[in-house]
């Protein structure tokens, strides 16, 4: 591309600008009366092609900035953020947070982390790995990997197209208590979604894979692969009778469960009474054999992260261990609404994952038995108040631990509180892709809605 | 030149100095490759938000954004480059950036005569951010608060946010089309949490539009929210397992118009069958619905969430009417996937922002009114359920199968209405679901302004409506088998 050097040259200057700018982003909060200021300053650039039926179908340029500030006066706070780093819009947004401030009420919980809670060291996970691949590569590849998929059978006719994106980014937050890190990152991506046909009707599936580093992307041609096979097995899928049955969340859908339980256990929903794990802190709410933990460290994962949005070092720990529910995922604020100490939770989960059992997917469905493989779930319908559980599935059904034939446009149901305490076994076939890793996931019994 | 127009031009051009001749640069930049079609789209936008929690309003926030898009278009191809600087040097790095989808060689010295875009006239052009002062906004989150309390002692928790934005953008087209258009929207929303006995239920109501706060005063619409928020969880303290199966389904009128959006709405967006990808390509002309449904898609609606004076290429909304009588009619179209099909852009080529592409998206998504009475179809249900609120929806475009969560749902028996049964997912089959309606009420309802619809990472505001619907053979998705 020809502007390509102008892009990486504009990012470079600016990001050697960024903790200046968080850098006067806190002086100038101090200057307009602030007690406490904290700032965040982002910028990213990528690069995204996709390739459809063989043909370029967009390119996309990627220049993204972002700069947030929370003001603090006394107990109250405001906030504002701009994509503007010009120095009269950065004053602008944090006369805005300060304005915002004076109507907000006293809350004894408002305030920046704990000062001796501030990552002190900041370890360097290996979370930044430039690619540029340049336009004409990106192309390459995402046809070499829908190519694949379209090669798979005769009955993959259309496609929805590969993609490659590339994005590289830089975070800088900085509070009034001295604390100032820094995290650049890198994130690339290939993805492949086709279409199976046959007389009944179409099917769509997709695969893809995510890296830290471009070189441990999985193979593209492996990647259009599995798209292709996976819309080819949905063929001819149909309903299933109404039913109580064991489920097995195939592990690229198992990590939705455990994204429920996080969300139960976040402590603004806890403070709020909006959780159904409400008061079960040191209490059994998974069977003996389940594990769950956080590692924030792991150097290339997606979810790892050295320090959370409020520069409160992330640590490695058990929160659920013997099936017993050991810590919540607190931030500064929920933390001391409930009587507690932060968690280094704000923004979420890092690496959240379920210790893996010994079988793979193929010995869980061997333990099951006769029952449903879950491999995709569309809809919302989890209510975390109350646990109840009810949400549109795509599968498999399996008959004496064999797939028998693909099943669609049913429900699976139950309350989250009974599957965590009926969930049988975790398999070894861990999805690495995202920030909660699982392996397939057995529960012992829910209804399936169908005919 | 119109109102909108001059405005943008003095909000978004004149501070960075661009004026019709360094429009015509950055076209002719973005021309100089073989490229059909190209444009720019100016934005601006300013939002804040207000949160009530434990009584007090103890968050705020204030954002701005800005930015141009910048799309060059040859045949299926499209490439895009967005900056967040208003500025020629910047726009001429994206045009070059974009234009570089299309072999080189094109006419790069372009001569346009501007012209104005024609644009209808749906809501006002005001910023609602300053409609109200600062601390107004705080006492009506805690009076809605207050009254949220006072309707029932088992009420919990409650939490109230209150949000507004102002939007200028403006659409230059390389046909030498100018169009701008200035959008306000807010939106009021109520969670309510009870408690009886240990068991905890949630209630949730809200709404809003392209109008400022005052809406919220008028007719105590914000108190209603309270009222409604605190009714629906009380209603759910009582509920029951919901059954699981296929069933007689009667959807109540406003917000349960989900179902059209999810069920219908995104499989006739033109890009999808222009691909050839969706559960309803190729089938204009053909029976999707039973006779009493008719469908539209209505971007023109006033002071609508889903309403727009021009969609985000410029083109002026429309009522497009998808389908009559049970026959489909029509697709949802953006400028790229109506030329490739060799129709017309209905209006609906819409982007989350300047950072993203525009393509085919809803704006206010109904069914037309029928001939029953709402209490006639309820009556004649012997054994059913009847879901009056939604939370949301989704759908897979290709197999066409879809769900939507209720979150106010009863058991029909005999006719009545009897016992609260907890939320459940529904699931059905697109491009059948509707031949199953058999009984279209005459109690037509738009939502109250709450929709968000998500497509490929990218959210906009939309709307739906319908009057009350019976269906025969649902699948409810719920904990009670057999």
């Amino acid at each position: 591309m020809e502007s390509k050097s102008e892009l990486l040259s504009d990012a470079t200057i600016i990001n050697s600008q960024l903790p200046t700018l968080v850098d006067l982003v806190l002086t100038e909060a101090k200057n307009q009366g602030a007690s406490a200021a904290e700032a965040a300053a982002s910028v990213g650039q990528g690069l995204s092609a996709s390739v459809r039926l063989g043909e370029v179908e967009t390119v996309e340029h990627n220049r993204d900035k972002d700069l947030g500030v929370t003001v603090f006066f006394g107990h109250r706070s405001g906030s504002a953020s701009t994509s503007d780093f010009n120095e009269s819009a950065v004053r602008d947004s944090v006369r805005a947070a300060c304005s915002i401030a004076r109507y907000m009420a006293e809350d004894e919980c408002v305030g920046l982390a704990d000062a001796d809670k501030l990552a002190k060291e900041i370890p360097d996970l290996d979370l930044y790995h430039p690619w540029n691949p340049g336009t004409e590569q990106a192309i390459s590849i995402a046809r070499q990997c829908e190519d694949a998929a379209r090669c798979v059978d005769a009955r993959i006719q259309n496609s929805e197209g590969a993609t490659v994106s590339s994005h590289e980014g830089l975070v800088v937050y900085g509070n009034s208590d001295g604390f100032l890190g820094t995290l650049p990152t890198t994130r690339h991506s290939l993805s492949c979604s086709v279409i199976a046909q046959d007389a009944q009707g179409m099917q769509r599936d997709y695969w893809y894979s995510v890296a830290r580093d471009a070189g441990e992307l999985e193979d593209a041609e492996q990647i259009g692969n599995k798209a292709g096979r996976r819309a080819l097995r949905r063929l001819g899928a149909r309903k299933l009778g109404t039913r109580e049955t064991p489920i097995i969340y195939e592990a690229p859908v198992a990590s939705s469960l455990l994204s429920h339980l996080a969300s139960a256990l976040s402590g603004t929903n806890l403070y709020r009474e909006a959780s159904f794990l409400l008061d079960h802190l040191d209490k059994k709410i998974f069977p003996d054999h389940v594990r769950i933990l956080e590692q924030p460290h792991l150097q290339k994962a997606m979810g790892s992260a050295p320090f959370d949005s409020e520069g409160v070092a992330t640590i490695a720990s058990d929160l659920v261990a013997n099936g017993v529910l050991q810590h919540y995922l607190l931030d500064s604020y929920s933390a001391r609404k409930l009587g507690l100490q932060t968690t280094g939770n704000a923004g979420g989960v890092h690496n959240m994952m379920i210790e893996p059992g010994d079988h793979d997917l193929d010995g869980l469905l061997r333990q099951m038995g006769t029952g449903l493989l879950v491999t995709e779930l569309i809809g919302f319908g989890v209510n975390t108040v109350t646990g109840d559980y009810s949400r549109g599935a795509t599968g498999f059904w399996v008959d004496n631990g064999e797939i028998a034939f693909p099943v669609e446009e049913i429900t699976v149901a139950g309350n989250l509180k009974d599957m965590f305490q009926e969930l049988v076994a975790t398999g070894n076939d861990v999805d690495t892709r995202g920030n909660i890793r699982s392996g397939s996931i057995l529960i012992g019994n829910m209804t399936v809605a169908g005919n | 030149m119109t109102g909108a127009l001059q405005k943008a031009r003095e909000s978004l051009l004149d501070p960075a100095g661009i004026g019709d001749s360094e429009l015509e640069r950055l076209i002719g930049r973005l021309l100089s490759h073989q490229v059909d079609y190209a444009d720019l789209y100016f934005q601006y936008r300013r939002h804040e938000s207000w949160s009530l929690e434990e009584s007090q309003v103890k968050s705020g926030s204030h954002n701005i954004e800005q930015g141009v898009g910048v799309r060059a278009i040859s045949q299926e191809k499209t490439g895009f480059a967005y900056s967040d600087e208003i500025g020629v040097p910047a726009l001429l790095d994206s045009a070059s950036a974009a234009s570089t989808i299309a072999r080189a060689g094109g006419d790069g010295a372009v001569s346009i005569s501007w012209q104005d875009g024609r644009s209808l006239q749906l809501y006002s052009a005001l910023d609602p951010l300053v409609s109200l002062p600062d601390a107004t906004k705080v006492k009506l989150l805690e009076d809605v608060e207050a009254e949220a309390r006072r309707q029932d002692q088992r009420v919990r928790q409650v939490m109230a946010s209150l949000a507004g934005v102002h939007e200028v953008v403006m659409v230059v087209r390389s046909d030498g089309v100018l169009s701008a258009d200035i959008r306000p929207l807010v939106r009021l929303n109520v969670v309510v949490i009870v408690e009886q006995d240990g068991r905890r239920e949630q209630g949730v109501a809200g709404g809003g539009g392209r109008f400022d706060y005052q809406y919220f005063f008028d007719k105590e619409t914000a108190l209603g929210y309270a009222r409604e928020a605190v009714r629906q969880a009380i209603v759910n303290l009582e509920a029951v397992n919901a059954p699981a199966g296929t069933m007689q389904v009667v959807l109540g009128p406003g917000w349960p118009g989900i179902l059209l959006h999810e069920a219908i709405g995104h499989g006739l967006e033109g890009d999808f069958n222009r691909k050839g990808t969706s559960a309803f390509s190729g089938r204009i002309g053909e029976r999707v619905a039973s006779e009493q449904c008719t469908v539209v898609d209505d971007g023109t609606i006033r002071d609508r969430r889903g309403s727009l004076n021009i969609d985000d290429e410029g083109t002026p909304t429309q009522n497009t009417v998808l389908i009559e009588k049970g026959i489909l009619t029509q697709y949802m179209q953006d400028t790229l996937n109506a030329r490739l099909m060799g129709v017309t852009s209905t209006g609906n080529g819409r982007r989350e922002s300047y950072a993203h592409l525009p393509m085919p998206r809803m704006t206010n998504t109904y069914m037309l009114a029928g001939e029953y009475d709402p209490q006639e179809i309820i009556a004649s249900v012997d054994d059913g359920v009847y879901a009056a609120n939604f939370g949301g929806g989704q759908v897979d475009i290709t197999s066409g199968k879809f769900v939507f969560s209720a979150s106010e749902a009863y058991l029909i028996e005999k006719g009545n209405i009897t016992r609260p049964i907890k939320g459940a997912t529904l699931i059905g089959n697109g491009p059948d679901v509707l031949t199953r309606v058999s009984m279209v009420g005459n109690d037509l309802k738009l939502d109250t302004g709450v929709g968000t619809c998500g497509k490929e990472g990218q959210s906009v505001p939309v709307g739906v409506g319908q009057p009350s619907l019976r269906i025969d053979g649902l699948t409810v998705g719920g904990t009670q088998s057999g």
